[in-house]
C-alpha cells in the first residue's frame, strides 16, 4: 500500500493486491459469479472497520464461497463442510482482540452447518458471519439447498422444490443475533458500509449477501447469465430498513426486502461471559471454594 | 488463602482422586487453557471438572452444541495459540472423527480424552470397553498416522496426559487418551509433582520472519514450525492437500508429498513415541500383552501364574499408536504363545497377530464390554494353555 495510484496503475497492481495471496490468482470462480466482487467488499470493510489487518481472521467451510477465505491474505483458515462457526468461537474467546469473520455459502452454514449457527446466535459469540446466499450447491454441480425457493429448478429438484425455505434474516433474528442485515450482490456501497457496522458490532453480527451463480442456478432457472441475476435483484429487491423479519422471505418471482433488519446494542457476548466467569471462578476459590 | 495468591494449574501434592479429575489437572499441568465439551457418558466429569478449573486460571471452557462443534472449536483455539482439549466417549469420538481428519492433514495440535465404553452404538454407557482401538486408528478418512496413550492408573492419567499434550505440541497433531470406564471413575492415590519438575513441550515456532515463512515446509524432523493466528503470519490453512506455502494443490504429485510427510513425521519419530512397561518377561514363554485397566487385572494373573512355577510375562503398551511392532516380533521370537486379554472382540489381538509375522501363536482372550476380566479369568486361560 506504499505506492501512489500512478504507479499501481503502471505496474498494473490494484490498492487491494496486498491483501491477497501471492500467486492465488486466477481464482476458481466462473464468469458472472459474484463471489469476486464480494470478496472485494469483504477486504474493503475490513480496512475501512479501521480494523488491525494483524488481528483479522477469516474462517470458511466448504463450498464455492468457502474458498473466499483462501484467497485472502489475513489469517486464513478453510475447515470442513459446515463447521467453521465453531471452529471460529475457538478462535474468537482465545484472544479477545481477534476479529473473526466468518465467510461461507447456505448449504455450509444452514443446512450441514445449521445447528452451529443458532447456537453460535444464541450464545453471541463474537464473530461476524457473512453468508452468500446463491440458493443451491454451486461447487458440487447445483443441487438444492435450504435456501432454494419454492418452485426453483435444480440439479436434485428437477421438478421445481417443494419444501419451505430458510429465511436466514428471520432464522438469525429469532436466535438472538445483534446485528442481520441483507444485500444483493448488485448492492456493493451499501453491503459494505452495513459490513462496517456488522464488523465494528459487538457479538455476533450476521449479513446476508444474495449472490449471482448463473452456472448452476440460473442455467436452470432462465437466469442464466451474472447479469441476468443481477437484474433480477435490482427488479424486485425492496430497501426495507427495520422491516420485521418475519416478512422478508423470497418467493419466487416476488419482491423481497433487503436492508439492516436488526441492530441491538450493548448485549454480553460469550467473550464476555467467559471473562466474568474467570472473575467469579477466583474469588469463589479465594474464599476457599473448590479448587 | 490469601487474597492475592494465584490460583495454581499445577495442584502440587498428594490427591486421592479419580481417573476423570486426574486426566483433567494433568491437562491443566501440561498447560491446556481451552476445553470444548459435550456431556456424555462416561467422561463428563473431567467437563465438568475443567469448567470449575479453567476460569481460575484465565482458560476457558465452552460446552458446545455437539461432539462436531467441541472438535472444531478445539482446532480453532490451537490455532489461536491456546493447548486445547476435549473429552468425550465412543459415540462422540465417531462424530468428531472428520475433524481429527481436519487436525491430522492441517497438523493441529489438541488432545482428545476418549473415555471408552462398551459399543457399538449407544452400547453400555455407564459400563466400561476397550472397543476404539480401531477407530483411534482408522476413523477418519484417508491415510494419517495416529498417536494414542493408554493409562493403566490414577497416576498415569495425571503422568500420561502431559506427554499427550507434549506429543500433540512436538508433532503437531490431535493425539487420542484412550482411557476407559472403569479407569475414569475409579479412585486411587494421586501425587501431582512440584510445577518444575514438570516437562513440557511446546510447539515450535517459525525462526524466520512472515516474508520468508514457509507454513508446512518441515524441518528435519519432518514437523514445521507452526505460527498461530494474530503473530503477523497471515496463517494459510486448509483441509485440501495443500503445498509448503499451505495453498491447495490438487494434483497426485502434492497428495504425494503432503501425505507422506504427515504420516512419515510420526513413523520416523515413533521410537521416541512408543512407551511401553514390561513385567517379567526376561525369561518368560508365555507372554501377555494388556493395556488400560484389562492390563491390571493381567499383571495380577502373570504374579500368580509364576507363583505357581508358570513362566508368564506381561508386555503392557502405554502407546496405543504407534504400534511397537518390532517389540513384538522380537517378543513373538522368545515365546511360544502371546496371549491378549482385551474388552472388545479382538481389536489388539488382531495387530498382534500382524506383528508376530506367524512366528508364534496368538490368542485373543475376550470380554465384549460391560465387565472387566479378573485375574482368575486370565490365569485360567494361561493355566489351560500350559497344560
Amino acid at each position: 500500500m506504499n505506492k501512489d495510484e500512478t504507479e499501481l496503475i503502471e505496474a498494473h497492481e490494484h490498492p487491494l493486491d496486498v491483501y491477497l495471496r501471492d500467486g492465488r490468482i486466477p481464482h476458481i470462480f466462473c464468469p458472472g459469479c459474484s463471489l469476486g466482487s464480494i470478496a472485494t467488499i469483504i477486504v474493503d470493510a475490513i480496512l475501512e472497520a479501521n480494523l488491525d489487518p494483524k488481528n483479522v481472521s477469516v474462517v470458511s467451510g466448504i463450498g464455492c464461497t468457502g474458498r473466499i477465505a483462501g484467497y485472502l491474505n489475513f489469517d486464513s483458515f478453510h475447515t470442513t463442510h459446515g463447521r467453521a462457526i465453531p471452529f471460529a468461537i475457538g478462535l474468537s474467546v482465545t484472544d479477545p482482540e481477534r476479529k473473526v469473520i466468518v465467510v461461507s455459502g447456505d448449504g455450509d452454514l444452514f443446512a450441514i452447518g445449521g445447528n452451529h449457527f443458532i447456537h453460535a446466535a444464541r450464545r453471541n459469540a463474537d464473530i461476524t458471519v457473512i453468508c452468500v446466499n446463491n440458493f443451491n450447491y454451486g461447487m458440487t454441480g447445483g443441487q438444492v439447498g435450504p435456501t432454494s425457493y419454492i418452485g426453483q429448478f435444480q440439479s436434485t429438484a428437477p421438478y421445481g422444490s417443494l419444501e419451505e425455505p430458510f429465511s436466514l434474516p428471520y432464522l438469525a433474528a429469532s436466535c438472538g443475533a445483534v446485528y442481520v442485515a441483507r444485500w444483493t450482490a448488485l448492492d456493493v456501497r451499501r453491503t459494505k458500509e452495513s459490513l462496517v457496522e456488522a464488523l465494528q458490532k459487538k457479538g455476533f453480527s450476521f449479513v446476508e449477501i444474495l449472490g449471482s451463480c448463473p452456472t448452476t442456478f440460473g442455467r436452470r432457472n432462465q437466469l442464466a447469465e451474472g447479469k441476468k441475476i443481477l437484474e433480477y435483484f435490482k427488479e424486485k429487491a425492496i430497501l426495507k430498513h427495520g422491516a420485521d423479519t418475519r416478512e422478508v422471505d423470497i418467493s419466487k418471482d416476488s419482491e423481497f426486502a433487503v436492508g439492516k433488519f436488526v441492530d441491538i446494542e450493548d448485549k454480553d457476548t460469550l467473550t464476555d461471559h467467559l471473562l466474568q466467569l474467570q472473575k467469579i471462578a477466583k474469588a469463589s476459590a479465594r474464599k476457599g471454594g473448590k479448587i | 488463602m490469601n487474597e492475592k495468591t494465584e490460583i495454581p494449574n499445577v495442584r502440587t501434592g498428594m490427591h486421592y482422586t479419580t481417573g476423570n479429575h486426574a486426566a483433567a489437572e494433568g491437562a491443566l499441568a501440561a498447560g491446556c487453557i481451552f476445553f470444548g465439551g459435550y456431556p456424555i457418558t462416561p467422561s463428563s466429569e473431567i467437563a465438568e471438572h475443567m469448567s470449575i478449573r479453567l476460569p481460575q486460571i484465565d482458560g476457558h471452557f465452552v460446552q458446545f452444541e455437539d461432539e462436531i462443534a467441541s472438535i472444531a472449536g478445539l482446532l480453532g483455539a490451537s490455532w489461536g495459540g491456546s493447548k486445547s482439549m476435549t473429552a468425550t466417549s465412543g459415540p462422540g469420538y465417531s462424530l468428531m472423527v472428520e475433524n481429527i481428519g481436519l487436525g491430522m492433514m492441517t497438523e493441529t495440535p489438541c488432545v482428545i480424552v476418549n473415555v471408552q465404553r462398551g459399543g457399538p452404538s449407544t452400547g453400555l454407557p455407564t459400563l466400561v470397553g476397550q472397543q476404539d482401538i480401531m477407530q483411534t486408528k482408522w476413523g477418519s478418512h484417508g491415510d494419517y498416522e495416529p498417536i494414542a496413550l493408554c493409562p493403566s492408573s490414577v497416576q498415569e492419567c495425571f503422568d500420561l496426559i502431559i506427554t499427550a499434550f507434549n506429543f500433540s505440541e512436538q508433532y503437531r497433531l490431535p493425539v487420542t487418551f484412550l482411557m476407559d470406564e472403569t479407569l475414569g471413575h475409579m479412585s486411587e492415590r494421586l501425587i501431582i509433582p512440584a510445577k518444575e519438575k514438570i516437562k513440557i513441550v511446546n510447539r515450535k515456532k517459525p525462526t524466520v520472519p512472515p516474508e520468508e515463512y514457509l507454513p508446512y515446509k518441515p524441518d528435519k524432523d519432518l514437523v514445521p514450525p507452526m505460527a498461530t493466528a494474530g503473530e503477523g503470519y497471515n496463517v494459510m490453512m486448509t483441509g485440501l492437500t495443500h503445498d509448503e506455502r499451505g495453498y491447495p494443490v490438487i494434483t497426485a504429485e502434492a497428495q504425494e508429498l503432503n501425505v507422506k510427510r504427515i504420516n512419515d513425521k510420526i513413523r520416523l519419530n515413533k521410537n521416541k513415541i512408543i512407551k511401553l512397561e514390561e513385567y517379567m518377561l526376561e525369561d518368560a514363554e508365555i507372554a501377555l500383552i494388556s493395556f488400560g485397566s484389562t492390563a491390571r487385572a493381567t499383571k495380577g494373573a502373570v504374579s500368580r501364574a509364576r507363583e505357581k512355577g508358570i513362566k508368564a510375562g506381561l508386555l503392557r503398551l502405554i502407546t496405543i499408536w504407534p504400534f511397537p511392532d518390532e517389540r513384538i516380533e522380537t517378543l513373538a521370537d522368545q515365546v511360544k504363545v502371546i496371549m491378549v486379554p482385551e474388552i472388545n472382540y479382538g481389536q489388539i489381538t488382531r495387530e498382534v497377530d500382524r506383528a508376530v509375522h506367524g512366528k508364534t501363536e496368538v490368542k485373543g482372550i475376550f470380554k465384549l464390554g460391560g465387565a472387566l476380566h479378573t485375574p482368575e479369568e486370565i490365569l485360567n486361560e494361561i493355566e489351560r494353555r500350559v497344560k
